[in-house]
């Protein structure tokens, strides 16, 4: 079996690198951490992997509004050996075929620089924002898939909880054409879900306003995906708020099956 | 010239973030009712000329949601524009990474300042703006502040808040031939917080003919430079030496008098040394009382290290920047222990004087609201931002924290017990190691930080301490030196907190036996530092390390590529010598001897005398349903869930007990559990106990309550009590007796009986004291008010479960369930929330009878272990009643009790049953299968109350049999929800 290599990149406020590792490795793969500094510096090289990983944080303290500092740095700093730059680099990643996932400020970085929703790769056309509460908020949520999605990522989930992290949330769009656009492509893949498992407007169930409830969209090939939530929160059934009220404890949390699909899908393609 | 640039959210957009500042102005401004709506700006002045404008627009405007205006304003709505900007010299986090983001487009050197804009709508005069934002959105100390009518100010001109026209390095000689209140003249007004003795030990040393001599074959004058005397100041400052906690006190009780040589060696070290002798081979101590934190093993593999700092003073002045350094500055602390720590969680504790006090405010004293959400920001921002969850805390209200607000923050990191084949907990600096200084540059930030807390807050306290902490730089740092670390790069490594270099080079220095500093080398933020100033600064963001020379070149090499600067400022050796030069001239050449051993001990009279009790009868409501929601809703007990939720408490992955928890994840979870290393089950517990209002009747009780319920908070978590540890933090008002501070003695006395406490308590608990700090002048004079803050003291601790998948939480998991109380109830209501609600102090303290709640907590582990237990939550504030409305509205499930059921002293009320805080007690939940082992276990220990039931109604018998509470756990709850939230 070939090894799926996932890269996981972290530096200047990244920080939940070490628990999304985990979940790669957990899955299945051979992860590597690497400071954004050393991808820069040529150390690592993103095409030398299957699977890339943009974890959550705060890159650069969210300063300008979050990620939009790293959204110049991927499309204006330069790898010291290739002399690309990051944007170039994910690129040639992304017409290789394999995997992006970005959660929080992954998915705030993949958002603000156009990765996704990717139509055209670069142009930046939704956004994330401050949550209608102007907090940052902790809290666990539930997450309805869209089964018609071809999001790679969520294939045979139906519904799954993780927990939300962020102050800047609330999923927006630079207007109705490019919602109608992601919303008939499908390219929502998940949304935030009442306890019924019903798409909610509702707060705290949908914890910062987002627009049609939009916890994560992919692109149109499904293998780039990001999300606010946090799957690599849930790698252990103890990390769920009221595990001790379960009675049948696995060891697994919900959120492997994220991981575990990624690992699926690229077995099936290396 | 320079550019402005005002960026803001597209109309049609909701302004969220306007929206919460309105709510905040209007808790302020309750009868500001013309005030509309609100909306932030975020403004960057650009000092340079020639930008393209597409360059400016990309760093700054996200156009999905931005609208962007350069040099012009960007809105016509008419209101007032208030622009909130720093001060020259005041840490701009923002402004730095706009910077980065411009020069990193543009390929040029910019110098960007950030601004807040707030464009109030609405009919308001200039004079209420002009209150809003010295009220609301601004500091004097650190903002500048503009408002303008708009839009008809019309283009508004940049403002670039440059370091200029500061003086040029110098170096004075000041002769302390002076008369003593001359000599405490200077003390005064230099802020070196040194008292006569200190002075005159000082100038002994100068005279002393050896230091004549070395001095003068060195060309130094009799006289003392400013860079000494800062230095000495600052390592004998009470912050630094704890000369209170070292002080020779004569200590009289009832007539008795007994000597006492140093607290902290004969009651905090004392009794550590004597459990550790105690304990042989199974001793869990690794490290203590001898490097910035403290270290436990974990397992064999690995150890805790655990640290908790207080930061009252900066907090008091600005409570966000105060705040922010202050948990920044404690995540140095582990990381700075031993070849440095990995962080993995924070724990914050907050005394204020209640948010909603509406009282005229003493001169120099923040709206109390104002303290509790910028010391909240501050610490959300410093704690998520650094990637460590927030697993545990908690906030105690007292009207005289309006004085001195207490912001405790502490971080427990975790490390290899062996690094590169050697104990990763010991330094070791070999003579010719260079002095490296890693992370932020110098400025004038913090001078005098640890002279100017270890004094009373006055009008006139110096502005210069205040600094604001920037967790990204932090985090580069931390990332690098963690790297660093693995690959042997260092010798040894210790954290620039208060004293910056002073302190951290001169504790280094003993390692190895003196240091040679060259303080023209340290990279400055801007010129005009005077080396007195590159000395003490407490800047932020810095580490001090020892690198062998042979290291140097790989170690820089990694640091620049990390993005972090490092630079070699001096050299360590065994001169004996604390020497310091700017640009090859000796400026401070210290014994380090003298430097570190020379300070006189304090002598100290303390007296204790017992307070009047007040022996009044317990007040009796009329309603007891009513008067369980009044003490739901009070602020030492109702639900912080608002906090809470604002702090990430799950990064990194290993929550497993959080601080939210139950069937709605809103139940108040007795501790924090966490599995530090995702591949295994072993996981840590912290918990904290902090009861200052017992303070009042007697300090003895005060402490061995707070730590009786941080380890009760501990147990029921399902901690080991075999394998757990603690911190003591004292924050104290002033117990040196003098003219201006009367009741000295008596406060010393409570000092005194505290740490004795703490000894005979730490023993009988056989848990050791492992790190600790004191703050000790947490008063405040102004305006002919003195405030002092009730005797505080944090107890956290710190420990092990052996498997995280048999924790245990508070919540009630299924109805008909047993219900059962271990221990029994006192009528201890001396300090207890239920009297602080009549305003009364009660007579009858809570005592601690350690032997039986070991014992106890021994079988509650067991039984916890044996997986018997299904909730368990301990009685703290408010007694068995709020203890077991939680359990129930955090479970969803009603609790039916028969109060005649608990074992309680003769004569109690009703009432007084339901609100002793009788310690060591803890409710249990228990499934009936198990009811015989549960009693076969504890005896006598526990009793049966009652059982949880479906309905969910909360419903409690007298001892007569008829029901006097009956109450919705859903109503309850709501009452406990409603206080907090802004």
């Amino acid at each position: 079996m070939a090894t799926i290599k996932a890269l996981v990149i972290t530096g200047y406020g990244t920080n939940c690198e070490m628990e999304m590792a985990y979940a790669c490795n957990r899955a299945g793969t051979k992860a590597d951490i690497a400071h954004i500094s050393e991808v820069l510096g040529g150390r690592y090289s993103i095409n030398d992997y299957h699977f890339l990983n943009l974890p959550g944080g705060f890159l650069d303290g969210d300063d300008l509004g979050s990620a939009q500092v790293e959204s110049v740095r991927l499309k204006h700093a330069r790898v010291k050996i290739s002399g690309k730059t990051l944007f170039e680099e994910i690129e040639s990643f992304i017409g290789r075929g394999m995997l992006i996932l970005g959660v929080c400020n992954g998915f705030q970085a993949l958002v603000k620089s156009g990765i996704l929703p990717g139509s055209p790769l670069g142009k930046r056309r939704v956004s994330l924002t401050f949550n209608d509460s102007a907090k940052f908020e902790d809290r666990w949520v539930n997450l309805k898939v869209n089964p018609l999605s071809p999001c790679v990522f969520t294939k045979g989930i139906d519904n799954f909880m993780v927990p939300v992290r962020h102050g800047e949330g609330k999923f927006v769009c630079d207007g109705n054409e490019t919602l109608e656009e992601i919303t008939q492509s499908n390219l929502i893949a998940v949304q935030y879900a009442d306890d019924a498992f019903s798409p909610t407007m509702e707060y705290p169930c949908n914890p910062n306003g987002s627009v049609s409830a939009i916890a994560g969209i992919c692109d149109r090939t499904g293998r780039i995906f990001g999300l606010m939530p946090h799957p690599e929160a849930y790698t252990h059934a103890t990390n769920h708020p009221c595990w001790t009220r379960l009675t049948n404890l696995t060891d697994k949390g919900e959120g492997m099956a994220i991981f575990d699909n990624a690992v699926n899908f690229l077995r099936g393609i290396l | 010239m320079g550019l402005r640039v005002e960026v803001g959210l597209k109309p049609h957009l909701f302004d969220a973030r306007g929206a919460r500042v309105k709510r905040q102005i209007l808790h302020a401004f309750p009868r500001l009712t013309s005030l509309g709506q609100i909306s932030c700006f975020d403004i960057y002045h650009l000092d340079a000329d020639g930008l393209k404008k597409e360059w400016i627009e990309e760093a700054f405007c996200d156009q999905v949601i931005q609208d962007i205006a350069i040099d012009k304003i960007l809105r016509n709505e008419k209101g007032w524009y208030i622009e909130v900007g720093f001060k020259p010299g005041v840490t701009d986090n923002v402004g730095h990474s706009a910077k980065y983001a411009l020069e990193l487009i543009s390929g040029r050197t910019i110098e960007v300042y950030s601004s807040r804009g707030y464009l109030l709508q609405g009919g308001l005069d200039r004079g209420t703006a002009q209150a809003i934002a010295d009220e609301c959105l601004a500091n004097s100390l650190i903002h500048t502040i503009r408002v303008l009518p708009y839009p008809d100010c019309g283009t508004i001109t940049p403002s670039i808040p440059r370091v200029s026209s500061l003086h040029d390095p110098v170096v004075e000689e000041l002769s302390l031939d002076l008369e003593d209140d001359e000599l405490l003249k200077l003390s005064q007004e230099r802020t070196l917080a040194l008292n006569l003795d200190e002075m005159k030990a000082i100038i002994s040393y100068l005279k002393n003919p050896e230091t004549l001599k070395i001095r003068s074959d060195l060309g130094l004058s009799e006289k003392i430079s400013d860079v000494e005397l800062e230095c000495l100041a600052q390592t004998w400052s009470e912050h630094c030496k704890h000369k209170i906690f070292n002080a020779d006190i004569t200590y009289e009780e009832n007539g008795r008098i007994e000597k006492i040589t140093s607290l902290f060696s004969t009651f905090i070290k004392g009794a550590t040394s004597k459990l550790r002798k105690a304990a042989g081979a199974k001793d869990i101590c690794v490290s203590v009382f001898s490097d910035n934190a403290g270290v436990i093993k974990f397992n064999d593999t690995h150890n805790l290290v655990f640290k908790v700092e207080t930061h009252n003073s900066p907090s008091a002045l600005d409570p966000y920047g105060g705040a922010l350094t202050g948990i920044v500055g404690v995540n140095r602390d582990p990381f700075g222990t031993g070849m440095g720590a990995k962080l993995i969680f924070n724990t914050d504790v907050f005394c204020f004087a209640s948010p909603f006090h509406t009282d005229k405010l003493p001169p120099k004293i923040l709206n109390p609201l104002r303290v509790f959400e910028g010391v909240r920001e501050g610490v959300e921002h410093g704690g998520n931002k650094s990637g460590i969850p927030t697993v545990n805390g908690c906030l105690v209200f007292d009207e005289r924290y309006l004085g001195k607000p207490l912001v405790y923050c502490g971080t427990a990191g975790i490390m290899p017990a062996v690094i590169n084949g050697k104990p990763s907990h010991i330094k070791k600096i070999i003579p010719g190691d260079l002095i490296v200084m890693s992370g932020g540059r110098i400025g004038k930030d913090g001078i005098h930080g640890a002279t100017f807390s270890s004094e009373e807050l006055h009008e006139s306290s110096p502005t210069s301490a205040v600094q604001i902490g920037d967790p990204i730089t932090q985090k580069k740092l931390t990332d690098f030196l963690l790297v660093a670390r693995d690959k042997g790069l260092y010798h040894a490594i210790t954290d620039d907190g208060a004293g910056g270099l002073s302190s951290s080079v001169g504790e280094m220095a003993t390692f190895c036996g003196g240091c040679r500093i060259d303080l023209e080398k340290p990279p400055l933020k801007y010129h005009g530092l005077s080396p007195w100033e590159i000395l003490l600064s407490e800047a932020q963001e810095r580490m001090t390390l020892a690198v062998p020379p042979e290291n140097i070149q790989p170690f820089l090499d990694l640091s620049r590529e990390m993005e972090v600067e490092s630079t070699v400022i001096g050299t360590f050796n065994d001169s004996g010598f604390f020497h310091c030069t700017y640009n090859d001239r000796t400026v401070a050449y210290l014994s380090l001897d003298f430097l570190h051993n020379g300070l006189p001990t304090l002598k100290l009279h303390a007296s204790w005398i017992s307070p009047e009790p007040d022996d009044a009868p317990t007040p009796e409501p009329s309603d007891h349903a009513a008067a369980l929601k009044d003490m739901l809703g009070r602020l030492n007990i109702c639900s912080k869930e608002y906090i809470v939720r604002q702090y990430d408490h799950e990064v990194q992955g290993g929550s497993v007990i959080k601080p939210l928890v139950g069937v709605c994840y809103d139940g108040p979870s007795d501790a924090g559990v966490i599995q530090p290393l995702l591949d295994s089950h072993e996981g840590v517990v912290v918990s904290n106990g902090i009861v200052p209002r017992y303070s009042d009747l007697d300090t003895y009780h005060m402490a061995a309550c707070a730590l009786d319920e941080a380890l009760r908070n501990y147990i029921c978590v399902g901690g080991n009590p075999d394998h757990w540890a603690f911190l003591d933090n004292f924050c104290w008002c002033d117990p040196v007796q003098s003219p201006r501070n009367r009741d000295g003695a008596y406060k010393l006395a409570q000092l005194v009986r505290a740490n004795k406490a703490l000894y005979d308590y730490a023993l009988s608990y056989s848990c050791p004291m492992i790190s600790g700090k004191d703050s000790m002048k947490n008063d405040y004079i102004g305006g002919n008010v003195k405030i002092s803050i009730p005797p505080t003291i944090l107890i956290s601790v710190i420990g092990k479960i052996p498997d995280i998948r048999k924790a245990v939480t508070m919540d009630i998991k299924r109805e008909g369930s047993l219900i059962y109380i271990l221990g029994a109830t006192k009528n201890e209501l001396g300090g207890s929330e239920y009297l602080a609600s009549f305003e009364r102090k009660g007579a009858h303290v809570p005592e601690v009878d350690a032997k039986k709640a070991l014992k106890r907590y021994r079988s509650l582990h067991k039984a916890i272990a044996e997986g018997l237990i299904l909730s368990a939550h301990d009685c703290s504030d408010g007694g068995i009643a709020v203890c077991l409305a939680e359990m129930a509205f955090s479970g969803g499930y009603g609790l039916s009790v028969d109060l005649g059921k608990i074992p309680s002293e003769k004569g109690m009320s009703d009432t007084e049953i339901l609100y002793s805080e009788s310690q060591s007690r803890i409710v249990i939940e228990v499934n009936p299968k198990n009811a015989k082992k549960i009693e076969h276990l504890f005896g006598k220990d526990a009793s049966c109350i009652g059982q949880s039931t479906a309905g969910a109604i909360l419903s409690i018998r007298s001892i007569a049999g008829a029901t006097i509470l009956q109450e919705e756990a859903t109503t309850l709850k709501a009452a406990w929800k409603a206080r907090l939230d802004f």
